[in-house]
């Protein structure tokens, strides 16, 4: 007996032990880095971006190509020479990054660790509002300036934050772009169903969404969340059914939205149109086949997309950054694999920033802070601007959604197709599904 | 109330009950033998789900075979775990033996979260579907139920008419009174908790051909094989099979009146309402 219980321990140690370990592993960190105070006499200074990326759990698609795209910044900036800044000190950046594992927990613990160990000078939140929510509390306590990236919730913006700055489109505009586009199409289509993910994104944008299309004179016969884990879609496809709804919006992220989608085809959901949050405009959802095709997706941003110096012009702000057609081949040439709006949006952040401390001719986080507040510009991403009320600051206010659908091409190939805004379209909407 | 509604989703949780039903079965038959609380269910599980994933993905083989293949690789796991953990605890007081299979749990868990991630798995393959009324059934979804209840049907034939079916019923009844007439005891016993093992691994494998899973996916069948077992009666198999419909005729008529949501909520109470008012189960349970 007594022998049993010192080996149940020591089994339970071990694990210990070995969970530890992985989870304690840094990222390696590079060249030991100078302290932006001590500016004024260096030539070079190397200023850490603090983040954390989900490698592992169920955000890991999105948030890999988040961290992909924030690393090609990272890496693009300093090959061009860094930032120049006119006392002729020389910005390059390098990285201190974890993996947040896909966990709230975690990401408070580590960003705490960016900040007190790595000594981070800027941070990049993680993927998701979940996360980022989690993160920002940090960041603030801390008073270190956040761009956050892939992280839509409008309600992290509302907390009186001052160091947070989004560069996504907030949650509360992310359907209502697919409820105009419903009207237009289908005058008739009367009956919406809303079924969502029940975590602070899906729930702020359906939200939302529900209110603006009751407004329209939509009858909303169904509005249900499920939560985050669920692998079982049976009984909502039912009730969807049952319920005689034309159109499905809702879904979540891109774990719970791909399976949610595979269900409706196989159970041969009965509806007009599907709109499903950050699953579809994920290159990933075509791994899908038949069951992705003709739904229908919000997205940041997508490679057809046409931001261009000439639009900055017409806007009367500047262009900053590279084109849209230099960042998808410097994105496909480093990793072999089309970008998703997370990519560009991880890359976007960098650009930001880059943008920020440039305009502040200096790296000081206060100044940054102010010109950030500032900013107003065009990029690759589209425009950025922040919200700087009390009530809302650091929302953005510049930005753009477009709407893809999964569309076939001349040789039957699963592509996506650009279908709202009308002026934006690279192909007409494919209504109804054809199930 | 639309009919076609309500006998779609009694369709969809009947067939998924079938599946519930053999991953209790595992457990309770554990339990009937040897008393022993098998805490590593739930990885066992999510082992199956993986064991599957590896045979398609690695080995290349038709997913349903492969279920065949975790299921044997299940039953040696299951006589492994008995000859480590299990053994010497057999007799001891309860404590022990959970202490001991909850033990196996966490290197499961611990290891398999470092080698496998968190990260959603998905078994890419699909039979297409079939309308019965207003009902649209995946295939897959009909040969898991199938599966389920020949798993269960070969059980009840191999404990009533093979030889050592009969060994695992008479340890069951008096191990001593069996080891009298010698009967291999420890051999039994190993076989029973083998079996389980292999049932829920099975299990595992057939969940794998329907959702997406991640390692940590067996927690949520673990915990329904513990209601179902209890349903129908810790120990007895055939009432655990009975249980795991229960259970998912209830997931199937619960959305239709309340939000999806408050399945947990009705199965837990009905946990505790069976403990209180009938603890043996529905169907009787082990009897001493």
């Amino acid at each position: 007996m007594k022998r049993l219980l010192w080996l149940s321990v020591l089994l339970v140690f071990g694990m210990g032990v070995l969970v530890g370990c992985k989870k304690a592993t840094p990222a390696p960190t590079e060249a030991p880095k100078e302290q932006p105070t001590e500016a004024p006499q260096a030539k070079e200074i190397v200023l850490t971006i603090g983040f954390t990326e989900s490698k592992t759990g169920r955000l890991n698609v999105s948030s890999g190509r988040q961290a992909k795209g924030l690393r090609l910044w990272i890496k693009h900036i300093n090959e061009a020479g860094g930032i120049k800044l006119s006392d002729g000190t020389v910005v390059k950046f390098q990285e201190a990054s974890y993996d947040d594992e896909s966990s709230k927990d975690r990401v408070q613990e580590l960003y705490t660790k960016l900040i007190t160990e790595d000594n981070a000078d800027f941070l990049i939140s993680p993927y998701s509002s979940g996360l980022t929510a989690a993160a920002a509390v940090i960041a603030e306590q801390y008073e270190k300036v956040m761009i956050t990236t892939g992280a839509a919730s409008d309600s992290i913006y509302k907390q009186g934050y001052m160091y947070v700055f989004q560069i996504y489109t907030p949650a509360s505009r992310y359907l209502t772009g697919a409820i105009d586009m419903l009207k237009e199409t289908d005058p008739n289509l009367k009956k919406v169903a809303f079924v969502y993910e029940q975590a602070k994104f899906s729930t702020a944008v359906v939200e939302a969404a529900k209110a603006y299309a009751e407004e329209q004179g939509y009858e909303v016969v169904l509005f249900e969340g499920y939560p985050s884990d669920t692998t079982d879609f049976g009984p909502f496809i039912n009730k969807i059914v049952e319920s005689g709804a034309e159109a499905v919006l809702g879904g979540g992220h891109f774990q719970d939205g791909s399976t949610f989608a595979r269900q409706l085809y196989e159970k041969q959901a009965p509806v007009k149109a599907v709109v499903l949050l950050v699953a579809p405009p994920e290159p990933d959802f075509a791994e899908l086949g038949e069951a992705a095709f003709g739904i229908i997706g919000p997205s940041q941003w997508e490679p057809q997309v046409q931001y261009t110096p000439d639009g900055a012009k017409e806007l009367g702000i500047d262009w900053y950054g590279p084109s849209n057609e230099e960042f998808i081949k410097a994105y496909e040439a480093e990793y072999n694999e089309e970008p998703s709006y997370h990519s560009a949006g991880g890359y976007a952040a960098g650009i930001i920033l880059e943008y920020a401390i440039k305009k502040a001719d200096s790296v000081d986080p206060q100044k940054v802070k102010e010109a950030l507040e500032a900013t107003d510009v065009l990029t690759f991403f589209g425009r950025i601007k922040f919200d700087t009320s009390e009530e809302a600051h650091g929302l953005q206010i510049g930005h753009e959604m477009v709407y893809i659908q999964w569309q076939k091409d001349d040789q039957g190939n699963l592509v996506k197709q650009v279908v709202w805004p009308k002026e934006g379209a690279t192909a007409e909407l494919i209504y109804p599904l054809p199930r | 109330m639309d009919m076609g509604f309500l006998f779609a989703s009694l369709i969809d949780g009947l067939l998924l009950g079938f599946v519930f039903g053999v991953a209790a079965i595992g457990l309770t038959l554990i339990f009937g033998v040897m008393e022993v609380i098998n805490l590593a269910h739930g990885p066992v599980i999510a082992l199956g789900m993986f064991g599957l994933y590896f045979a398609t993905t690695l080995l290349g083989v038709h997913p349903y075979m492969g279920t065949l293949l975790t299921a044997a690789g299940g039953l040696l796991l299951g006589i492994l775990i008995y000859a480590i953990a299990v053994h010497r605890v057999i007799g001891a007081p309860h404590l022990s033996s959970l202490l001991a299979t909850y033990s196996i749990n966490m290197m499961i868990i611990g290891v398999g979260t470092a080698l496998l991630t968190t990260s959603p798995r998905n078994i890419e393959f699909s039979l297409g579907s079939v309308t019965l009324g207003a009902a649209t059934i995946p295939v897959t979804r009909i040969v898991a139920a199938l599966a389920s209840l020949l798993a269960a049907v070969a059980l009840y034939l191999f404990m009533q008419y093979t030889r050592w079916g009969k060994f695992i019923r008479a340890v069951t009844d008096n191990r001593d009174a069996a080891e009298l007439v010698g009967i291999p005891s420890t051999k039994v016993l190993a076989l029973s908790f083998g079996l389980g093992t292999m049932l829920a691994a099975f299990s595992g494998a057939l969940i794998a051909t329907l959702f997406p899973f991640t390692i940590l996916e067996g927690g949520k069948y673990e915990l329904k094989s513990f209601v179902i077992s209890v349903l129908g009666g810790l120990g007895n198999p055939m009432g655990a099979l009975i249980g795991g419909i229960i259970i998912g005729l209830i997931e199937g008529l619960v959305p239709v009146f309340l939000p999806t949501t408050w399945v947990l909520v009705v199965e837990f109470v009905l946990f505790v309402l069976i403990l209180l008012i009938r603890p043996t189960g529905l169907f009787g349970g082990r009897a001493h």
